[in-house]
């Protein structure tokens, strides 16, 4: 088996984990964008603030 | 293990592109397209992250039942030169690994769209899924020469889930967005039958050309474009419309008509003659076509130009 042959197997290897790892980071930035987004606005940023209670 | 054997094996190791191309990107592009022409001309307001999240997972829904197809197809797309290097005919990626990959991002996608935007969004990306991959791939595909006529609508349905996204409802102007894609399927893709000649006839699929022959192809992709001219035109009487949209469509419409009856009127000898150039040219405008249509349709709702002299 030589060396080059290895090496090719592996950058494959290779560009394969760092795809699925960005998409597995863009993944959590969406949940956590989404996460930020939906606390922030609408009735549940108003139900944090106490907004219902208050009233 | 030789040498060769292992050159084999290793060239067969799949790459990341390999599984990209796994979700149909062409495809999704057309999806993202749609999509976003129906969520920027619904009426309301969205977050933008909101909006940009929904469409991702439309994209991915859109790309897993592309997956699903190719396992499913499998067989005839190692037949159809069109289709033989796609990842799962080429060796790449096992069948049952495209149907295990379909069947998560289908899931993934259609939770992560209700929790983004609404259920209703959610369920019609399902509904749109299960259209493509149950009705279209396994049902039609293989049993009837309206295969594209009643599978084209699975194509249709992002501009209503990219409303339904902004609105949690099914509008009018959605329906008619829906309408365009849905005429416009058969004339593209039974023109792109008449130039990739045997693969359907090798695969045994019963495109119109395999079962009716060409000549009445030439006659359906005529009267379908009449069709499409009617609804393309009939939008430009809705709210969706304006100057720009009526010109553009009228310019658009007049040049399908032209070119479908030249596609009518040519014999098969004209078109060996000259290798398909009128029937890959119908093809490539038919993409052009419903670029433009949505395109007028997106600057119409964000622009509101007005009619001249009002």
């Amino acid at each position: 088996m030589s060396f080059g042959r290895e090496h090719d197997l592996h950058k494959r290897r290779k560009g394969r984990n760092l795809g699925l790892g960005l998409v597995l980071i863009g993944f959590v930035g969406i949940m956590f964008g989404l996460t930020v987004v939906k606390v922030t606005e609408g009735q549940f940023a108003e139900a944090l603030a106490g907004v219902s209670r208050s009233e | 293990m030789s040498e060769v054997s292992l050159h084999k094996l290793y060239s067969d190791e799949p790459e990341f592109g390999d599984f990209f191309s796994l979700l149909k990107p062409r495809v999704m592009s057309l999806v993202v397209f749609t999509a976003i022409a129906g969520l920027l001309t619904a009426p309301g307001n969205i977050h933008p992250f909101v909006a940009f999240v929904s469409i991702v997972f439309i994209a991915l829904g859109g790309g897993a039942s592309g997956a699903l197809n190719m396992w499913y197809d499998a067989d005839i797309d190692g037949i159809m030169s069109r289709t033989k290097s796609r990842p799962v005919p080429a060796g790449k990626i096992s069948a049952n690994d495209a149907k295990y990959i379909g069947v998560v991002l289908s899931t993934i996608s259609v939770v992560m769209l209700g929790l983004a935007s609404n259920w209703l969004a959610a369920f019609l990306l399902a509904f749109t899924i299960f259209f493509y991959v149950i009705v279209y791939t396994i049902w039609l595909k293989r049993a009837t020469p309206q295969n594209i006529v009643i599978g084209g609508a699975a194509g249709a349905f992002p501009p209503i889930i990219g409303w339904v996204v902004v609105t949690g409802n099914i509008g009018f102007e959605s329906i008619l967005m829906f309408a365009l894609i849905f005429v416009w399927t058969p004339p593209h893709f039974w023109s792109l039958a008449l130039f990739m000649k045997n693969d359907y006839d090798s695969a045994k699929v019963p495109m119109l050309t395999v079962t009716n022959g060409r000549r009445s192809t030439r006659n359906h992709i005529f009267v379908y474009s009449l069709i499409l001219a009617f609804v393309a035109l009939s939008i430009g009487l809705s709210s969706l419309s304006g100057p720009v949209y009526l010109l553009i469509a009228l310019v658009l419409n007049i040049h399908l008509l032209v070119s479908a009856f030249k596609l009518r009127a040519r014999s098969e000898n004209d078109s060996v003659d000259d290798n398909s150039l009128t029937e890959r040219k119908f093809f490539k405008f038919s993409l052009l076509y419903l670029f433009f249509h949505f395109g007028a349709i997106m600057v119409e709702t964000k622009t509101n130009i007005p009619w001249p002299g009002v």
